[in-house]
């Protein structure tokens, strides 16, 4: 089991013909994720890598059935392929686009929303479920297929705690960009949500950083409702308030979004926060042996009564 | 973007928002000349410093003077002041008014509720953050739909929330629609009157106006490039963003070459963790070439404060191959007469150690180690 996608996942690329669109592409494909349809208007009948291009979503969805769309558009165009997607009945879009106007992606989600479609991202790298689907723009290579869910705001942090995960032998069960937009489609909630109910998960990595309060809301749904082990770090302890780190959702603004705030929810929740980031595979790894020797331990318990007695 | 007070007022007033209408002056002298212009009324008028940043008040920005020659002596004092890192530039002299009654009145981009609200308290004037932490039951919140915009029914939710008596309740209603359409209208992140005031005969008046105006649908509004203020960015800043690099100006000495924003504030923490302080954040951008790791450097090295940098590339699209290159090619532009730490990991890391090896330039493998070494490098320099 994995979460959100798998080796059956159909995938739509929108925006196929651009830069960003083919070098991903070729990305997937070599990956083995099967990429069954793309779509830039005005270029149907052209092939990407052998992948047919059509006008629409509507004509790509006819044609050849896609479960999953993954949007590569230029920021301004976004919306439109969200909602064109969401139109065409695709349940899970990912929009790896950046820049996008927060006006309307505001439009876009709640259309999304209301279609009971679920939206990750903007401005995210995807999501990946080692060796089965690549659904992004991460190095593939650097992924395992393991034991570890892992859910973030960020791109490269992320792959530099999947890389420590990888090395550690734990591994990934599936990794997923949340995005670092102010308005995104997927919170952590959802995903860790998604986490704890599946059973090939047995701990969950939270990457957070500042601004919002997607990280305390998280941490008082892991209080209320995850009972496996969850690890977390957030970037940007020395951060100045008021300015944009790079993500657009990264903004200490009028006093919250800090991290210390961040890190002191995570901790009254019972999550231990790295750190640094290739720290959080060392924590796993001693919490999940904890886990297990615990476990042992409870099994044993009705034999070493009966010794007693 | 952020906008000047005078500038978000003027915004509004073009969505009919009535506003206390003032003129800008950027010396002495034509605060004195505005003052003596405007000197009806109570006959006393505000002079109030133009800046980027919030606590004017408190800074001494803000002064109530009665006559030309006081207003020349409190905008000598205020121009040129700095508050917060932002020197004093304009003043914006405004009348002073009479105030019965004053409100906090704002839209703002919701992130939780992943819509736009409108809040208003009745404790206007005052820092809003302030009330929102500590009597949070005294702010009023209602979402508008984003694809049906706000209602009249939810206006008058926040007007009946705040109390405002039926007589008075058509001016507020239009305000509050007006301030919506301004929102929506000129893709602002945030807009709002703090304090929208009663006057002591019943006139609503926005008193102070703020307006943040979303980066990413600037390119929909070309007129908006004119309320850019030079003086309120750093030059730096403004270079990198031309050539797609995220860039910040911290206080420290550690400069930071990094791709992706995450791991860029991860890097600052790890400096910062290993007791140095980092002179920047900087983002070089996904897919970074040679050209733009060699620009990074040179951002940089502008920076005359900085003893050391830290080169931080995981390289996912990124390939450390041209990192490497771009950071021997950043070297025959720009004189580095500092040390540089480089950890590069990731797509063709061999390729892109072997490149730097060949010219005498060590890497290092985990981000701990190099931000250690950095430090160290720092201290010895």
């Amino acid at each position: 089991m994995s979460i959100l996608v798998d080796k059956n996942s159909r995938v739509l690329v929108q925006g196929i013909t651009g830069r960003e669109g083919t070098f991903h592409t070729g990305g997937m494909l070599e990956y083995g994720t099967q990429v069954v349809a793309g779509v830039t208007p005005g270029r149907a009948g052209k092939a990407v890598h052998g992948v047919p291009v059509y006008n629409t979503v509507a004509e790509a969805v006819a044609e050849t059935k896609p479960n999953v769309s993954i949007i590569y558009v230029p920021g301004p165009f976004a919306p439109d392929a969200i909602m064109e997607a969401t139109d065409s009945g695709i349940p899970l879009i990912i929009c790896i686009s950046e820049n996008i106007p927060v006006n309307d992606m505001v439009k876009a989600y709640a259309h999304v929303k209301a279609a009971g479609a679920r939206l990750i991202g903007p401005n995210c790298p995807g999501l990946i479920t080692p060796g089965e689907a690549k659904i992004g723009i991460m190095p593939g290579y650097i992924h395992k297929r393991g034991r570890v869910g892992l859910v973030s705001r960020s791109g490269t942090l992320t792959y530099e705690v999947v890389w420590a995960l990888t090395e550690s032998g734990l591994g990934q069960t599936t990794a997923v960009g949340i995005g670092g937009d102010p308005i995104i489609g997927t919170s952590f909630i959802d995903v860790l949500e998604l986490f704890e109910a599946d059973p090939e998960t047995e701990g969950i990595v939270m990457l957070g950083e500042i601004g919002g309060t997607d990280e305390e809301q998280a941490a008082a749904y892991i209080k209320e409702h995850v009972t496996k082990p969850v690890i977390g770090f957030i970037a940007g302890v020395t951060a100045p308030p008021g300015k944009r780190m790079g993500h657009a959702g990264a903004i200490i603004s009028g006093g919250t979004g800090t991290a210390a705030e961040k890190i002191a929810a995570l901790n009254a929740a019972g999550v231990e926060v790295a750190e640094r980031p290739a720290q959080v595979a060392d924590l796993m790894k001693a919490r999940l042996s904890a886990q297990l020797r615990a476990y042992l331990c409870s099994a044993r318990m009705p034999f070493s009564q009966h010794d007693a007695a | 973007m952020n906008i000047h007070e005078y500038q978000a007022a003027e915004l509004l007033e073009t969505y009919g928002i009535p506003i206390n209408a003032g003129k800008v002056a950027t010396t002495a002298d034509e605060a004195a000349l505005a003052t003596q212009q405007l000197g009806g009324g109570s006959g006393k008028v505000a002079i109030k410093a133009q800046v980027h940043t919030g606590g004017r008040g408190k800074a001494g920005g803000i002064k109530l003077v009665g006559t030309p020659d006081e207003a020349r002596e409190a905008a000598q004092s205020i121009l040129g002041m700095d508050i917060s890192g932002h020197i004093v530039h304009k003043v914006f002299v405004v009348p002073a008014v009479d105030i019965a009654r004053e409100y906090y009145l704002g839209i703002i981009l919701d992130r939780a509720a992943r819509g736009i609200t409108i809040m208003a308290s009745s404790e206007g004037g005052v820092d809003i953050e302030e009330v929102a932490r500590e009597t949070p039951e005294k702010i009023i919140r209602v979402t508008a739909d984003p694809l049906l915009g706000l209602q009249d029914f939810q206006a008058r939710m926040v007007a009946f929330g705040l109390g405002i008596e039926p007589q008075l309740m058509r001016g507020f209603l239009s305000i509050v629609r007006s301030l919506y359409d301004a929102f929506v209208g000129s893709d602002a992140s945030l807009a709002e009157i703090n304090p929208l005031i009663l006057t002591g005969d019943d006139r609503w008046l926005a008193l102070d106006s703020k307006v943040t105006l979303d980066d990413n649908a600037l390119y929909r509004h070309p007129a908006f490039d004119e309320l850019r203020d030079a003086n309120e960015e750093d030059q730096t800043e403004t270079r990198a963003r031309a050539n797609g690099i995220s860039f910040v100006k911290l206080d420290g000495d550690i400069g930071c070459v990094v791709n992706g924003a995450g791991l860029a504030m991860a890097t600052m923490d790890a400096v910062k963790q290993q007791g140095g302080d980092p002179a920047n954040f900087l983002d070089v951008g996904g897919g970074a070439s040679a050209d733009q790791v060699a620009m990074a450097l040179e951002l940089v090295l502008a920076d005359p404060a900085v003893t050391a940098i830290l080169f931080n590339i995981f390289g996912g699209i990124t390939r450390c191959d041209l990192v490497a290159k771009g950071i021997l090619e950043a070297r025959t532009r720009v004189e580095v007469n500092v040390p540089m730490v480089i950890r590069l990991v990731g797509t063709n890391q061999e390729e892109g150690r072997q490149i730097l090896s060949e010219a005498g330039i060590t890497t290092v493998d985990t981000m701990t180690e190099a931000a250690r070494g950095v430090v160290e490098a720092s201290r010895a320099g």
